[in-house]
C-alpha cells in the first residue's frame, strides 16, 4: 500500500500511524495507540459540546434577568454541561488517551493485557456517547448532573432514562478500561521494572483505576434503580411508597466523590513526570508521592458523606465525614510540596508543557484548600450549593485536570503524532488559559460566599458585576482552548519532524521512535535502573 | 442587598458572625500559604532557570524527617480547623429549648410558612429579633434547600421527613431567603424574605392574622374531617399527653412520640404499631397535605394538656374546643 | 483447530497470558461485587427500617423452591470444578462431559426460577405491574420488599445467563481440542465467575428466602 504524501514523509520509518491507512485499519484496530486516537477524537468532540454549553450558561449569566435562554433551557444547558464534560470528557480524558498510549510504553511492552476489550471499551464509550448525544438532540434532560431523586424520578419532565442509559453504557468502558491497566501494570511490566522503578504516571493510573474498577459499578446499579423507579414508580427513592431519596444521594456520591479523584489523579501523575523532566531531576521523595496517589485513592472512597452535609444526615456521621475529608488533603498536600522541592536544585525550562505544570501547582493548590472550607462544617453548610462549590470543583477540574491533560498533551504530543508542535503558539495558550480560568472562576468564590446558589437562572442585582467577570473570563478561556485544536491539529501534518527523545526525558516511551512502530519496541526493553535517573553534579546547595 | 464588590454578605445573627470568624481565619492561611507557594515557586523557577553553568540538575539530598513534617504539620493544624468548624454545625444543630417553632412546607417554587398562632405565609417569613427561632420543615414534592444568607445557615428540605434549621437575628431587617438544592423549572424564582422585626411589633403582626385560627384549631379541624376520633377516642391508641412520650411498639422497640413519629403515623400507620394494638389503621397519605399533617400534629400536641377521656368525640364540630390557644410548646415563655 | 503453541502475539510466554486473564477475572468479580454490593446497601437499610415488612415479604416466597434451587446450583458448582480439574489433566472429553451436566444444571436453575416468577405474576405479586396479591395495611413496604426481590434474583439470572452461554462456547472449543494441559485459561476463568455467581446466590437464598424463617 502506498502511503498518502500528506500522511508522512515516504522515506519515514514504519510507525503506527502508517501501518495502514484503510478504515478497517483504524476501526477494527487493536493496537492501544491506534485506540488512544480514536479517544482523543472523540473526547474532543466531547469537550467542545460540553464547552458549548458553559459558553451559552455564562452569556446567559451576564444579566440578572433572563434573556438569552428559558428557564427550562438553561436548566437542560448546565444539566448537559455537566453530565458531558464529567462523563464523557474528564473521567475518559487523561486515562483514555494518554493512559492508553502510554501504559504499555512506559511498562515495556507491545500492548495492553486485554487489546480487543480495549478496542470494545472504545465502542461502549461510543454507543453510551451517541445515546447521550442522541438524548441532548430529542430535548436534553434537566435534573442537572447529580439525577437527585425524586425530582428525576417523578417530576422532571426531560430525558432522564435516556441520559441515564448513556452514562451506564460508557460506565463500561470505564471499568473494562481501568481493568485493562491495572492487570497491564501488574502483569506485563518489563524485565527489571519494579514497583517502586514505575514513573509516576503509573502509579496515579494504577490507583485511577482502582477507582474505576471499584466505584463505577455503583454508579450503574443506582442508575438502574433511578430508571427502574421513574419507568415503573416502585419506591425504592419514593418517600411516599417507603423509601428514602437520601439513600440516592449516598450511593450517588460513593460512586461520584471517588470519581472527581478519578477526574484529577491521573493528573497528579502527568504533573510528576513534567515537573522532573523540565527540572532535569529526579522527583523529590518519589515512595511518598507514589503512596500518595494510592492513599488518595483509598480515602477516596470514605469521604461522600462530606456532600450531605445539609441534607439531613446525622450530625454524628457528617461529623466523621468531615474529618475524613481534611486527612484527604494530606496526600495532595505531600505531592505539592515534594514538587516544588523537585524544582530546587533543578535546571528549569519553560516549554509549553512545563508552563501548564507550573500553573497546575497554583491552580490545584487554590482549589485543594478551597476544599478544606468545604470539609470545615461550619462554613459548609453556608457555601454548600452556592457558586463557591462550583468554583472549588473547577479549579480542580478544570485548572487540575484539564490543565494537565493540555500539559501531558504538549509533552506527548511530538510521541503521538511524531512530530513538533509550534512552541510560541503553545506558550501563548498556556497564559491565555491560565488568565481566563482564574478570571472565570475566582470571582465565583465570592459569589459564593455572597450567597449566590448554584444553577441559578436569574439572580439578584447585586451579584451581575461579578458574574460579568466571570463571563469575561469565559470568553479568554474559550480562545484558549480553541487555539491548540488548530497548532495540534496543523502539527498533526505539517509540524516538524520530532526526535525520538526532544526534551531530554527519561522514560521508556522516549527511548522508541517517535512515533512509536506498531509491535513499540524492536525488541523488549530491560530496566536496570530507578525512573527519573537524570545526570546530577555533586555540588552543594544552601 | 449587596453593592458588586462587598466580599461578605450582611450579617445578621451571632450565628453569622461566628461563621465568618471562622471564614476568615480560612481565608487568612490559605492566602498565606499561597502567597508562600507561588513565591517559592517563582524563586525556584528564577534561581534554578536553565542557563549556562546550570545545565545539569545538582543533586539535592531527600529526607525521611522533611516528609513527616510537611505531612505532620498541616495535619495537626487540619485537626484544629476541623474541631473549629464541628463546634459551629452542632451548635446550628441544636435549638434553644425556648425556640419559636414555625413550620415550613417546600413546593415547587415557592415557601410556605404557618405559624403556631395560625399566620401562615407564603415566600415572606415574619420573625421576631433576638429570640431562637426554629424552623421544622418538609416538602411537598421534590427536595429544596432552605437558604438565609445573612444567617449563614442553610438545611435540606426533604419529602416524607422533617428537617430543622434555627436561627436567632441580630438584627432587625429584611433578608433574602432562598431555595438551594435544584428543584425544577423556576428553582431561582423560589425566593422570598425574612423580616425579622421587634418582638412587639412581631405579636402585633401576628395578632393581626387574617383566620384568627390557631394551628391546632385548624388541626381540630382535620381531625374531624379524616374522622380520627373513630377509633381514636374509642378502642384506638388514645392521643392524649401523646406528645414526646415514649411508645412501646408491637415489634418491642420503644420510640419517642416527636413530629417524625406522629408524621409517619398517619402516612405510613403500618411501620410502628402501638403494642397492644391491631395494624388496621389505613394510610392518610393521600387525604392530607402536609401543611395539614402539621396541624394535625400541632393539634396533637393541643391534646397534652388536657384530662383523659375529653377526646372531642366524632360528631362533627367537636363538643369542646382546646383551649392552649398559645400553640404548644411556648411554656417556657 | 487444535490446541495454541504460542500466546497472544503481545504476551512474552503462556504464564503471562495465564495471569493476566486470572487476575482480570478476579479483577471482573471485584467489580461484580461493587455490582451487587449496592443494591444489598439498600435492601440492608430498608430491612432495618421495615423488619416486619421483610418477613412478611419473604413468606411469599417458596421455601422449598429456593432450596431446590440452592441445592440445584451447588451441584453445579461441584461439576464446574470437575470440568476445571479435567482441563488441567489436558481431558478434552471430560471436560465436554463436565461442563454439559454445568450447563443442564444452570439451565434447571433458571427453569426452576421462571416458574417461581410465574407464580409471582399469577399472584400478582409483581410491584410496578400489579401488586394486589398482597393486602395489608404494611402493603407499600412489603412491595419495597419484593422489588428488591426481583432487582437481585433478576441481577443473578442475567449472570447465569451469560454463564451458561459462555461454558456453551468454552464447551463447543474443549469439542474441537481447543485446551491442553498447558493452554486451558478459558475454562479456569469461566470457572471463576461460574463460582461466583454462585456464590452470589448462597448470599440471596437467606436474604429473600429465610428472613422470617426462625420465627
Amino acid at each position: 500500500m502506498t502511503q498518502p504524501e500528506w500522511i508522512a514523509e515516504p522515506q519515514s520509518p514504519p510507525s503506527y500511524l502508517n501501518d495502514g491507512y484503510g478504515w478497517r485499519s483504524w476501526f477494527l484496530t487493536t493496537d492501544h495507540k491506534r485506540i488512544a486516537l480514536l479517544y482523543l477524537l472523540s473526547i474532543t468532540g466531547f469537550f467542545f459540546l460540553g464547552g458549548f454549553f458553559a459558553m451559552m450558561i455564562r452569556l446567559e449569566l451576564l444579566t440578572p434577568q433572563p434573556d438569552l435562554l428559558q428557564s427550562d433551557t438553561y436548566n437542560r444547558f448546565f444539566t448537559m454541561h455537566g453530565v458531558i464534560m464529567v462523563w464523557f470528557f474528564l473521567i475518559p480524558s487523561i486515562p483514555t488517551v494518554l493512559g492508553n498510549f502510554l501504559v504499555p510504553l512506559m511498562v515495556g511492552a507491545k500492548d495492553l493485557a486485554f487489546p480487543r476489550l480495549n478496542l470494545l471499551s472504545w465502542y461502549l464509550f461510543m454507543i453510551g456517547g451517541i445515546v447521550a448525544f442522541s438524548a441532548i438532540v430529542i430535548g436534553g434532560v434537566d435534573t442537572g448532573w447529580t439525577f437527585y431523586t425524586p425530582y428525576s424520578t417523578t417530576y422532571s419532565n426531560s430525558h432522564v432514562l435516556w441520559m441515564a442509559l448513556g452514562i451506564f453504557i460508557a460506565g463500561f468502558s470505564s471499568i473494562i478500561t481501568g481493568l485493562n491497566f491495572i492487570i497491564t501494570i501488574h502483569t506485563m511490566r518489563a524485565p527489571g521494572l519494579t514497583w517502586f522503578r514505575l514513573p509516576l504516571f503509573l502509579w496515579s493510573t494504577y490507583s485511577t483505576s482502582l477507582i474505576l474498577v471499584l466505584a463505577t459499578p455503583v454508579l450503574a446499579i443506582t442508575l438502574v434503580l433511578m430508571g427502574l423507579e421513574r419507568a415503573f414508580g416502585i419506591g425504592i427513592f419514593d418517600p411516599a411508597l417507603g423509601g428514602d431519596p437520601l439513600l440516592f444521594q449516598h450511593l450517588f456520591w460513593f460512586y461520584s466523590h471517588p470519581a472527581v479523584y478519578i477526574m484529577i489523579l491521573p493528573g497528579l501523575g502527568v504533573e510528576s513526570e513534567l515537573i522532573s523532566t523540565f527540572s532535569r531531576r529526579n522527583v523529590f521523595g518519589y515512595r511518598y508521592v507514589a503512596m500518595a496517589s494510592v492513599a488518595i485513592a483509598v480515602f477516596s472512597f470514605l469521604v461522600w458523606g462530606h456532600h450531605l452535609f445539609v441534607a439531613g444526615q446525622s450530625v454524628y456521621i457528617a461529623l466523621a465525614f468531615s474529618f475524613l475529608s481534611y486527612l484527604i488533603a494530606i496526600p495532595s498536600a505531600i505531592k505539592i510540596f515534594n514538587w516544588m522541592a523537585t524544582l530546587y536544585g533543578g535546571s528549569i525550562s519553560f516549554e509549553t508543557p512545563m508552563l501548564y505544570a507550573l500553573f497546575f501547582i497554583g491552580l490545584f493548590t487554590i482549589g485543594g484548600l478551597t476544599g478544606l472550607f468545604l470539609a470545615a462544617l461550619g462554613i459548609d453548610v453556608h457555601v454548600t450549593d452556592t457558586y463557591f462549590v462550583v468554583a472549588h470543583f473547577h479549579y480542580i477540574m478544570v485548572g487540575g485536570m484539564v490543565v494537565a491533560y493540555l500539559g501531558g498533551m504538549h509533552f506527548w504530543w511530538p510521541k503521538i503524532s511524531g512530530r513538533m508542535y509550534p512552541e510560541r503558539f503553545g506558550q501563548v495558550s498556556a497564559f491565555l488559559i491560565f488568565i481566563g480560568f482564574n478570571l472565570t472562576f475566582f470571582p465565583q468564590f465570592i459569589l459564593g460566599y455572597l450567597g449566590m446558589p448554584r444553577r441559578y437562572h436569574t439572580y439578584a442585582e447585586g451579584f451581575q458585576t461579578l458574574n460579568v467577570m466571570s463571563t469575561a473570563g469565559a470568553s479568554i478561556l474559550a480562545v484558549g482552548y480553541v487555539l491548540p485544536l488548530f497548532y495540534l491539529g496543523w502539527s498533526f501534518f505539517r509540524g516538524p519532524l520530532a526526535p525520538a527523545n526532544p526534551w531530554g526525558a527519561t522514560g521508556l516511551e522516549w527511548k522508541t521512535a517517535s512515533p512509536p512502530p506498531t509491535e513499540n519496541f524492536e525488541e523488549t526493553p530491560v530496566v536496570t535502573e530507578e525512573t527519573y535517573r537524570f545526570p546530577v553534579r555533586e555540588e552543594m546547595l544552601v | 442587598m449587596t453593592s458588586g464588590l462587598d466580599l461578605l454578605p450582611q450579617a445578621a445573627s451571632a450565628n453569622a458572625q461566628i461563621v465568618d470568624q471562622l471564614y476568615l481565619a480560612f481565608v487568612i492561611a490559605s492566602v498565606v500559604i499561597v502567597a508562600a507557594i507561588f513565591l517559592l515557586i517563582l524563586v525556584f523557577v528564577v534561581r534554578f532557570r536553565r542557563r549556562e553553568g546550570n545545565l545539569v540538575a545538582r543533586r539535592v539530598k531527600e529526607s525521611t524527617l522533611i516528609e513527616i513534617a510537611w505531612s505532620g504539620i498541616p495535619l495537626l493544624i487540619l485537626m484544629g480547623a476541623f474541631v473549629w468548624g464541628a463546634k459551629i454545625y452542632f451548635d446550628e444543630a441544636v435549638p434553644p429549648a425556648d425556640s419559636t417553632e414555625i413550620y415550613v412546607v417546600g413546593k415547587q417554587w415557592m415557601w410556605k410558612l404557618q405559624h403556631p398562632e395560625g399566620n401562615r405565609e407564603i415566600n415572606e417569613l415574619h420573625v421576631p429579633a433576638g429570640r431562637p427561632v426554629k424552623l421544622v420543615m418538609t416538602s411537598e414534592d421534590v427536595i429544596h434547600s432552605f437558604f438565609i444568607p445573612a444567617f449563614r445557615i442553610k438545611q435540606d428540605v426533604l419529602p416524607g421527613r422533617y428537617t430543622q434549621l434555627w436561627f436567632q437575628a441580630s438584627t432587625e431587617g429584611r433578608f433574602p431567603l432562598l431555595c438551594a438544592e435544584f428543584c425544577g423549572t423556576n428553582h431561582s424564582r423560589m425566593h422570598g424574605w425574612v423580616y425579622a422585626m421587634a418582638p412587639a411589633e412581631y405579636q402585633r403582626w401576628l395578632s393581626g392574622g387574617e383566620t384568627g385560627e390557631t394551628m391546632s384549631e385548624a388541626g381540630q379541624k382535620v381531625f374531624q374531617r379524616l374522622a380520627c376520633a373513630t377509633c381514636h377516642a374509642r378502642d384506638g391508641p388514645p392521643l392524649q399527653g401523646l406528645y414526646r412520650r415514649r411508645v412501646p411498639l408491637s415489634d418491642g422497640s420503644v420510640v419517642l412520640a416527636d413530629d417524625a413519629y406522629i408524621r409517619r403515623s398517619i402516612v405510613d400507620p403500618a411501620s410502628q404499631i402501638v403494642q397492644g394494638y391491631q395494624p388496621i389503621m389505613p394510610t392518610f397519605s393521600g387525604n392530607a397535605t402536609e401543611e395539614e399533617i402539621l396541624q394535625l400534629i400541632a393539634y396533637i400536641r393541643s391534646l397534652k394538656n388536657l384530662p383523659p377521656g375529653s377526646l372531642p368525640a366524632n360528631t362533627p364540630g367537636g363538643e369542646q374546643s382546646p383551649n392552649d390557644d398559645t400553640g404548644p410548646e411556648r411554656k417556657q415563655q | 483447530m487444535s490446541s495454541n503453541v504460542y500466546p497472544a502475539a503481545h504476551f512474552r510466554s503462556f504464564d503471562q497470558q495465564h495471569e493476566a486473564s486470572e487476575l482480570g477475572m478476579w479483577g471482573f468479580l471485584c467489580t461484580e461485587i461493587l455490582f451487587f454490593g449496592g443494591v444489598l446497601c439498600g435492601y440492608t437499610m430498608y430491612r432495618l427500617l421495615y423488619p416486619q415488612a421483610w418477613v412478611h415479604g419473604s413468606e411469599l416466597n417458596s421455601l422449598w423452591l429456593g432450596a431446590a434451587m440452592t441445592v440445584v446450583l451447588l451441584a453445579s458448582s461441584l461439576t464446574m470444578a470437575l470440568a476445571v480439574r479435567a482441563a488441567q489433566l489436558g481431558q478434552s472429553k471430560a471436560i465436554v462431559v463436565f461442563l454439559a451436566a454445568t450447563i443442564a444444571l444452570g439451565v434447571v436453575f433458571l427453569a426452576l426460577k421462571g416458574f417461581e416468577y410465574y407464580g409471582h405474576w399469577v399472584h400478582h405479586l409483581v410491584p410496578g405491574f400489579n401488586f394486589s396479591g398482597y393486602q395489608a395495611p404494611d402493603h407499600p413496604q412489603v412491595a419495597l420488599f419484593v422489588v428488591f426481590y426481583f432487582f437481585l434474583t433478576l441481577l443473578h439470572a442475567v449472570h447465569m445467563i451469560i454463564g451458561v452461554g459462555v461454558l456453551s462456547v468454552i464447551a463447543i472449543l474443549a469439542h474441537r481440542n481447543r485446551f491442553s494441559a498447558i493452554d486451558h485459561g478459558p475454562v479456569e476463568i469461566a470457572g471463576l465467575y461460574w463460582h461466583f455467581v454462585d456464590i452470589v446466590w448462597l448470599f440471596l437464598f437467606p436474604l429473600l428466602y429465610l428472613v422470617g424463617a426462625h420465627q
